[in-house]
């Protein structure tokens, strides 16, 4: 029923994450964090949801490919954290798929969340804000999988 | 049957983009709230403020699609105005209908504004032909959304003894259905749907991942233990697995979906006006998915009523979303009244 591309459930074989575990972590919240005050520029998350973000810690972590990112909010930008001590306040894990089938909207996270496919731990309620914050951003069109274009789907 | 015929499908929006979503792919009409505790489903950075109500508002009515103002919580003591202010707004929004559960605010409204079409909440709790006619009879209620604890004969029941248009739930999360009448979670925070618009908020929650197993717990009070691979529901006392008498289980209610698809022309047949979907609360993904599957379902039975039969993917994309291992006809079908 899907129109184009749909990001199909896969999982990484396990050396992807062994070898992703031995590489730097940096490049991964440098991109992230690059991306998120690009939107925080273009003015797509809402203030009430960034003050709430203020001073808090992040951890996204790419289950099966070994990667993650660890940031912050601070003074208004998302900065990367070098050397994150302690329990970040809110912490999602999952595998590549789940991240893109979430971030194209396409799998709703309370369905990957029942289905053990995405872990949010911390702060419930930050987590919530979080969720709800990318859920109302509105997109000027959907993102497309890269790989849609040289396989001719669209 | 033309689809004129068709009850109305009525799906949930906590963003603009999933209004978006629920118009594009054929509601019928879009029930929202406001970012305020009016409403039941208050949660941190859910809802619809000013700019964003207005957006979607005419982004609907230019595609032909109604909304729907949900103000179905209780006024608290002190604030009352607070609700009466939500009226007016969405009032003057020029909304087709404003959903509301409190007596006390459909007389405000029906007197204030006259010409507002008015519907009974669910969480009015109204499961008789009588307490829906009183409504209709003292504030001129159009519509009423009937709690989800009845069969199928006694919703037509209802429906065969009133001039008020009946609204069913169609499809998501089931809880104990006791609706705007249910404590349970201030049993455990302090605060419930009727009080702060919102069951088990966020901010009691917490998910604990130990080795081999999540602990949900609310307030600190444990309500239940995963397995690494068992499916997780929302965190509500109703849905807890309690130790009762030596025994671990779903003492209350097992995680469970609504799903009528089965009976959708049963469901046609007695009357219904509008099938709803559950989930303000979920992501413009799942209003893509549930509102375009039973849009799918209704269209097949315009012309082939006869002939109906449940698709498989309409099942498979269905089951995808729900919450819990199964999904039920609920109350519509047990043999028990």
């Amino acid at each position: 029923m899907n129109q184009g591309f749909t990001i199909p459930k896969f999982q990484l074989p396990g050396f992807v994450a062994r070898l992703g575990h031995k590489l730097p972590q940096w490049p991964h919240a440098v991109a992230l964090t690059t991306a998120l005050n690009a939107a925080v520029k273009m003015k797509l998350l809402p203030e009430d949801s960034l003050a709430a973000f203020d001073g808090k810690t992040f951890l996204v972590q790419v289950l099966d490919t070994g990667g993650q990112a660890a940031f912050t909010y601070r003074g208004g930008f998302f900065r990367p954290l070098w050397n994150p001590v302690g329990a970040p306040d809110l912490a999602f894990r999952a595998n590549l798929s789940a991240f893109l089938q979430v971030a194209s909207r396409q799998e709703d996270p309370d369905t990957l969340f029942f289905n053990r496919e995405l872990s949010i731990e911390g702060d419930t309620e930050l987590g919530l804000i979080v969720k709800n914050m990318l859920d109302a951003i509105e997109l000027p069109q959907l993102p497309k999988f890269p790989l849609s274009l040289p396989f001719g789907q669209r | 049957m033309d689809r004129s015929s068709l009850p109305d499908l009525v799906c949930p929006a906590g963003s603009l983009p999933a209004l978006k979503a629920a118009v594009d792919n054929g509601a019928d009409a879009v029930y929202l709230g406001f970012k305020n505790d009016t409403n039941a489903r208050n949660f941190a950075g859910l809802n619809f403020d000013e700019k964003s109500m207005v957006e979607g508002i005419r982004y609907a009515h230019d595609k032909g699609c109604e909304i729907l103002m949900a103000i179905n919580t209780f006024p608290q003591a002190g604030r009352v105005d607070d609700w009466r202010n939500a009226v007016d707004t969405a009032a003057g929004f020029g909304v087709d209908a404003i959903i509301l559960a409190d007596v006390g605010l459909l007389d405000y409204a029906s007197k204030r504004h006259p010409n507002q079409r008015l519907h009974l909440s669910v969480q009015g709790s109204a499961t008789s032909y009588e307490a829906i006619n009183f409504a209709h009879r003292e504030f001129g209620v159009r519509r009423a959304v009937l709690p989800r604890v009845l069969t199928l004969a006694q919703v037509e029941h209802v429906i065969k003894n009133t001039p008020v248009e009946i609204e069913v739930f169609g499809f998501g999360s089931l809880c104990v259905m006791n609706e705007g009448r249910c404590w349970l979670s201030s049993y455990a925070c302090g605060e419930s749907p009727n009080t702060v618009g919102a069951c088990s908020p966020a901010k009691y929650v917490k998910w604990d991942k130990q080795p081999g197993q999540m602990e949900t717990r609310l307030n600190g009070i444990l309500i239940d233990r995963f397995a690494d691979n068992e499916p997780a529901g929302y965190p509500t006392l109703c849905k807890g697995r309690f130790e009762v008498q030596g025994e671990t289980y779903y003492a209350l209610e097992e995680p469970t979906s609504l799903n009528v698809l089965e009976i959708l022309p049963e469901i046609i047949k007695i009357g219904v006006k509008a099938i709803k979907v559950e989930g303000r609360q979920r992501s413009p993904a799942y209003v893509t998915q549930v509102t375009r599957t039973l849009r799918a379902a209704l269209d097949a039975l315009t012309n082939e009523r006869e002939r109906y039969h449940v698709k498989p993917n309409w099942q498979a994309e269905l089951s995808k979303v729900s919450e819990g291992n199964q999904a039920t006809l609920g109350a519509y079908n047990r043999p028990w009244r």
